[in-house]
C-alpha cells in the first residue's frame, strides 16, 4: 500500500483515476482508519486531501457558504457565521462521534462512507446543500440526495473527489435543526435522525419545509409529504400530527439490536415534531 | 510497502521518523519513539485511552496515521508534567484518586488538557460531554470530573 498526500486536485486526481489501484481517498480517517484495521481491507493506495489548498478553509460567498472537504466537525462550530446561518448542519455534524472524533471528521467523509446513519447527512439535505465534485472528466455540483445509493456506496466514478460543500444562503425568517435518537446519550449511532428546515411568511405561516429522515431506509430521504404536513400550518397540532404520521409512513427501516420497526417508525414522527419546534423557533416563529 | 520518512515535532522536540504507509500514529509512538503514554485500549476510536494532542486538537491516534504527522506539532502525556513538577491535572488525579488501574489516565489527562485550554471555567454538563469519548472501567467517572473541576479552579488561580 501507498500514502499519497497530493498537493493540487488535478494530482489527487490523476492518483486516484490509476484504473489498476484500490485506492481510497483519507479525509479525517475516522471511518477510514477503523477499515483499514480490518483484515479482510484491501488497498493499493490511501490519497490524503489534508494538503491541497482551500481543502481545510470555509468561505462566505454571496450565495451562502463553501466549506472545504477537509473541514473537521470541530472547526465548523468555531464559524460563528455558519452557526449563526446553519445551526442544523453544525449540530448534526457535532454529534459525529466524540471530541476525538470531531476533531478529525468530516461532513465529506460522512457522507462518502455512505451509513445510512450518517448524522450530518439528513441536514444537509434538509438545507439543501449541494457538493462539488472534480474528477478526470472535469467537476460537476450534485445535490447531497444523489451522494449515497446504498449502504456503504455512492455514485462517484473512479477518480472523482468531493472537493466542497456548497450551502446555500439560509432564506429570510428560515431556521434549520437535527435530532437523533440514540439508546446512549453519546458515542452511538443514530435509530433514527430527522433534519428541518422551515422558511415562515411574515405572518409566521411555514411557507417552505425541507424534512429528511436518516436510518429508517437504505440512503437518506426528503419526505414531501411531512413538508405538505407543515406548509401553510403555524406548528398547530394538527400540522404536527400530520407530520408524524407522514414521517412513520415514510421510514422503512430494518429490524435490529438496536430498535425494532416499530419503535424506529413511531420515534422517526416523535423526533420530527420536536425538530420541526426548534427550526420554527430558530426561524422566529412563535 | 515502503517506508515513509516523517519529520515532526512531539513535545516541542523535532523528530524524525521512518513508519510504514498503514502504521497508526498509536503504534509510531509506542513501538518506534518509546513513548509508551498512550496506550491502545480498542484501535478504533472508541475508547479514547490513545488521546494525543495534534495541531491544538484532541485526537486519537489509533484514528491518524503515522505519515499523516509530516509537518504537525504533536503533544502527548510524555510532555504533560514539567521536568518533575507535574502538571496541576496530574496532581489533582493523584489527590482525588481519579484512577485504580491507571489504563485511562493518560488519554483522560490529554483530553482535560485539551478541554481547559479552550474553556477554563467549564461546567459539569460540559466537562462530562467532551469526556463522553475516554471510557473508564474502574473509576466511575465521578472523581475524574472533580479532579478536572478542582485543576481548573486552580489554573484559575482561585484556589492553590
Ligand atoms: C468512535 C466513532 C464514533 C462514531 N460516531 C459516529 C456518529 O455518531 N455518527 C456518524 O454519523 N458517524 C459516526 N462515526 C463515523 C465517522 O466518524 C463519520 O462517518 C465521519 O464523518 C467520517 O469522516 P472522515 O473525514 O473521518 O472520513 P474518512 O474516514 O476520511 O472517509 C470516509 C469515506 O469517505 C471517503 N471520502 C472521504 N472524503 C472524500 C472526498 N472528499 N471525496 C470522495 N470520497 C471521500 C473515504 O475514501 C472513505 O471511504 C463514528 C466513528 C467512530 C470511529
Ligand atoms: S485505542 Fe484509540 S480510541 Fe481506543
Ligand atoms: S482507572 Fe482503570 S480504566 Fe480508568
Amino acid at each position: 500500500m501507498r500514502y499519497e498526500r497530493p498537493e493540487t486536485i488535478e494530482a489527487a486526481i490523476a492518483l486516484l483515476a490509476d484504473a489498476e489501484a484500490k485506492s481510497f481517498v483519507l479525509a479525517g480517517g475516522t471511518d477510514l482508519l477503523v477499515r483499514m484495521q480490518n483484515d479482510t481491507f484491501e488497498a493499493d493506495l490511501i490519497v490524503d486531501i489534508k494538503s491541497i489548498e482551500g481543502m481545510d478553509a470555509v468561505t462566505q460567498t454571496d450565495d451562502g457558504f463553501l466549506i472545504g472537504a477537509a473541514v473537521s466537525a470541530a472547526a465548523l462550530s468555531e464559524n460563528a457565521a455558519l452557526v449563526a446561518e446553519w445551526p442544523g448542519v453544525v449540530e448534526a455534524a457535532n454529534l459525529i462521534g466524540s471530541t476525538q472524533i470531531q476533531g478529525r471528521c468530516t461532513m465529506v467523509g460522512n457522507l462518502c462512507n455512505a451509513s445510512p446513519a450518517a448524522d450530518s447527512v439528513p441536514a444537509l439535505v434538509a438545507a439543501d446543500a449541494r457538493v462539488r465534485i472534480a474528477g478526470p472528466d472535469g467537476s460537476r455540483e450534485v445535490a447531497i440526495l444523489d451522494i449515497p445509493t446504498y449502504p456503504g456506496k455512492t455514485s462517484l466514478t473512479k477518480g472523482e473527489i468531493i472537493v466542497a460543500i456548497v450551502l446555500p444562503k439560509a432564506a429570510t425568517r428560515s431556521g434549520d435543526a437535527y435530532l437523533r435518537f440514540t439508546p446512549r446519550t453519546e458515542m452511538d449511532i443514530a435509530v433514527v435522525g430527522v433534519g428541518i428546515n422551515l422558511t415562515l411568511d411574515e405572518g409566521g405561516v411555514v411557507a417552505a419545509a425541507r424534512i429528511a429522515l436518516g436510518a429508517v431506509g437504505p440512503t437518506v430521504s426528503l419526505v414531501e409529504e411531512a413538508a405538505k404536513a407543515l406548509i401553510g400550518s403555524k406548528l398547530d397540532q394538527a400540522a404536527l400530527d400530520a407530520l408524524a404520521s407522514a414521517c412513520s409512513a415514510a421510514s422503512n427501516p430494518i429490524d435490529d439490536k438496536r430498535g425494532t420497526i416499530a419503535f424506529r417508525k413511531q420515534v422517526a414522527g416523535v423526533l420530527a415534531r420536536r425538530v420541526a419546534q426548534t427550526a420554527y423557533t430558530r426561524a422566529g416563529g412563535k | 510497502m515502503s517506508s515513509i520518512a516523517v519529520a515532526t515535532t512531539i513535545n516541542d522536540d523535532d523528530v524524525e521518523f521512518l513508519c510504514q504507509p498503514d502504521e497508526t500514529l498509536l503504534d509510531v509512538l509506542r513501538n518506534r519513539l518509546g513513548l509508551m503514554g498512550a496506550k491502545e485500549g480498542c484501535g478504533t476510536g472508541d475508547c479514547g485511552a490513545c488521546s494525543v494532542i495534534m495541531d491544538g486538537r484532541l485526537v486519537c491516534a489509533c484514528l491518524v496515521l503515522g505519515a499523516e504527522a509530516q509537518g504537525r506539532t504533536i503533544e502527548t502525556i510524555e510532555g504533560m508534567a514539567t521536568g518533575s513538577e507535574l502538571h496541576p491535572l496530574q496532581r489533582k488525579f493523584i489527590e482525588h484518586a481519579a484512577l485504580q488501574c491507571g489504563i485511562c489516565t493518560p488519554g483522560f489527562l490529554m483530553a482535560a488538557k485539551a478541554l481547559l485550554a479552550t474553556n477554563p471555567n467549564p461546567t459539569e454538563t460540559e466537562i462530562r460531554f467532551w469526556l463522553a469519548g475516554n471510557l473508564c472501567r474502574c473509576t466511575g467517572y465521578d472523581k475524574i470530573i472533580r479532579a478536572v473541576q478542582d485543576a481548573a479552579a486552580e489554573m484559575r488561580g482561585e484556589i492553590s
